[in-house]
């Protein structure tokens, strides 16, 4: 690799890193799947826009794999605009003037809530691989916990998209009552074989570098960047299409005007993998990416309701909108179907819309007016039902 | 928590544009308040009538995904999906009403659909071309020719319909099924009822379209 290795220079568990904080205290531990009881634990958040009289305005948006709380305000970190601005702002599709959006980091994330790189209290170092196996549902629960705080009984809506998909399909299982209307985008009520198999691939590639020094690379002094990246590159593949990569990239050569008959990144397409994987080992921790893609891989809602799908849904209230994208292959439209399936089966109240896109899994990020217009349609129809008003 | 289905005043008097006459035939039929599914809803025209006039807790299904799309963008609660393959996920008695508007002579089992409407909705409105209508029948026996009309109006290369019947016919499942036929008038082609005894021998000659009201017996 080219790429000079770095190490990010902000520490996001320092007590001065920006963004809100809850604190869920050793005493009320959180009540985790491996049967653990895990406290005390950090929840960093951000919220956009003002709560209404009654807090029924709320919006909680669950973030993917490598995405944070900073859902729509520049990033204290690496200084990009919020990740999903195009539809969180004022007067936007998730309008902050009329809208109470809620973001919370997940627990094991590395943005500020409690995850392997935080200081274990008992010992005052790093947790690194001594932090719990956690899951989505112990996610969802710390989530639950801050709603709590926050004093929302509950929600207008939950989105996400990929891995905040599955929070949003798990909140609404677990705690149906607290969600009027759930958009899980571009995901699945469980994580394929093949999905599993790619996040081995990352999982492998971090550990495999030898400055991950098993896990406990903080206290060593020295970073994986090198496997980090591999993984993120890897996974960054699967997020795109064959259609997309050929568009942006095709065959062309990269600051040269023939091939090199070396191992240099000749390609524009190998160039841009690496960019991506030497910008992300700046503001993502190694073992926090080994604890939420090993979250990813055991969600298996059906599993957990002993087979059926729709018995994760029975007797659901909620409002329910499915999108997929045709070219996501990482989360294709076949599994939304099966989830549409099952919510069908549950007598839910569901619309579905598969959007046309060639940009992949990451088409649920970026400019997709049609995917913008069906999400419009439905929010506006569901605070009409809820009688919300612009303010 | 606010009941999912039901809309707040001030959004039920929201002014409706006005809707085609033989969907209104169809939506004046229904119970206000009452859960529908609407199979086949095309751009929800509909749906969106009765969810504002009548209250009603609607969701659709419809074949192509720009419909559907169309629908979800108008804040209806569309899915892609058809007639022939998604009505078995539903749960019996699911719906006070399962509306199956000018589709069932494009569904690949017409026998089975109606099956499933009569078991997910404790009603089931059906609507269809009648084949059986005297110019219709004239055209076939003078002209030798498929029948091209305001209700059928598509070319047989063309059509979509690939199950046509009269409506004798239709009674005739309906018997086969044991399925109780609550209501039943014909329409002329806007798809305003006309004042015919139906089922009867004269509908079956006069009607345009016949609209069922459907119930499983017992």
């Amino acid at each position: 690799m080219t790429a000079t290795p770095r190490i990010a220079a902000v520490d996001m568990t320092a007590p001065n890193f920006p963004g809100k904080r809850f604190e869920i205290p050793a005493s009320a531990p959180l009540k985790l799947d491996s049967g653990v009881a895990f406290g005390p634990v950090t929840v960093a958040y951000q919220t956009y826009g003002a709560p209404n009289a009654e807090k029924s305005n709320a919006i909680l948006v669950c973030h993917a794999l490598t995405g944070d709380q900073f859902v729509a305000e520049p990033h204290p970190v690496t200084g990009k605009p919020g990740w999903w601005e195009a539809i969180v702002g004022p007067g936007k599709l998730l309008d902050t003037d009329r809208y109470w959006i809620v973001c919370a980091n997940v627990l094991g994330g590395c943005m500020g809530s409690t995850g392997p790189k935080s200081a274990n209290p008992a010992t005052g170092l790093p947790y690194g691989l001594s932090f719990p196996v956690i899951t989505i549902g112990d996610m969802v629960q710390a989530q639950v916990r801050l709603l709590d705080h926050l004093g929302i009984d509950q929600l207008f809506c939950a989105i996400g998209g990929s891995m905040g998909g599955m929070q949003v399909l798990d909140l609404v299982s677990t705690y149906p009552e607290r969600v009027f209307a759930a958009v899980p985008v571009a995901t699945s009520y469980r994580h394929s074989a093949q999905n599993i198999a790619f996040h081995e691939v990352g999982r492998q590639a971090i550990m495999a570098d030898p400055d991950w020094r098993g896990g406990d690379y903080l206290a060593a002094g020295t970073s994986p960047h090198r496997g980090l990246a591999v993984a993120r590159m890897a996974a960054h593949v699967t997020y795109l299409s064959e259609q997309a990569l050929h568009r942006k990239f095709g065959r062309r050569l990269q600051d040269r005007k023939s091939l090199s008959y070396g191992f240099d990144a000749d390609f524009q397409v190998e160039s841009y993998l690496r960019h991506q994987g030497s910008t992300f080992v700046d503001r993502f921790d190694a073992n926090s990416y080994l604890y939420i893609t090993r979250a990813m891989d055991y969600f298996d809602l059906q599993a957990e309701h002993g087979g059926s799908l729709p018995a994760a849904f029975e007797g659901t209230r909620t409002r329910f909108c499915v999108v997929s994208f045709t070219s996501d292959w990482l989360f294709p439209t076949a599994e939304s179907r099966m989830l549409v399936h099952a919510l069908n089966a549950a007598a839910a109240n569901v619309s579905f819309v598969e959007i046309v896109s060639d940009k992949g899994h990451d088409a649920f990020l970026l400019d997709e007016p049609e995917f913008h217009a069906t999400l419009r349609g439905f929010v506006d129809g569901c605070a009409e039902r809820r009688g919300l008003r612009g303010r | 928590m606010n009941e999912a289905g039901s809309l707040p005043a001030a959004a039920q008097s929201r002014p409706r544009a006005s809707i085609r006459v033989d969907l209104r035939t169809i939506g004046e039929m229904i119970e206000p308040g009452s859960r529908v599914l609407d199979i086949g809803c095309g751009d929800g025209a509909l749906l969106d009538w009765l969810s504002h006039e009548k209250n009603v807790d609607g969701r659709g299904i419809e074949l192509s995904q720009t419909g559907v799309n169309a629908c979800v963008a108008q804040g209806l609660s569309v899915i892609q999906g058809d007639a022939d393959t998604d009505l078995k996920d539903y749960p019996t008695g699911a719906f006070d009403y399962a509306i199956l508007s000018q589709t069932l002579q494009a569904t690949w089992d017409p026998k089975a659909v109606l099956g499933q409407l009569v078991r997910i909705g404790k009603r089931a409105i059906v609507s269809f071309p009648n084949f059986g209508v005297w110019h219709v029948r004239l055209k076939l026996l003078f002209g030798g020719r498929m029948p091209v009309t305001d209700s059928l109006d598509q070319s047989w290369y063309e059509t979509p319909n690939i199950h046509l019947c009269t409506i004798d016919d239709f009674v005739d499942l309906c018997r086969t099924l044991s399925i109780d036929i609550e209501y039943a008038v014909v329409l002329d082609s806007a798809g305003r009822p006309k004042s015919l005894r139906a089922p009867g021998r004269l509908a079956n000659w006069l009607g345009e379209q016949g609209l069922f009201v459907l119930k499983r017996a017992g």
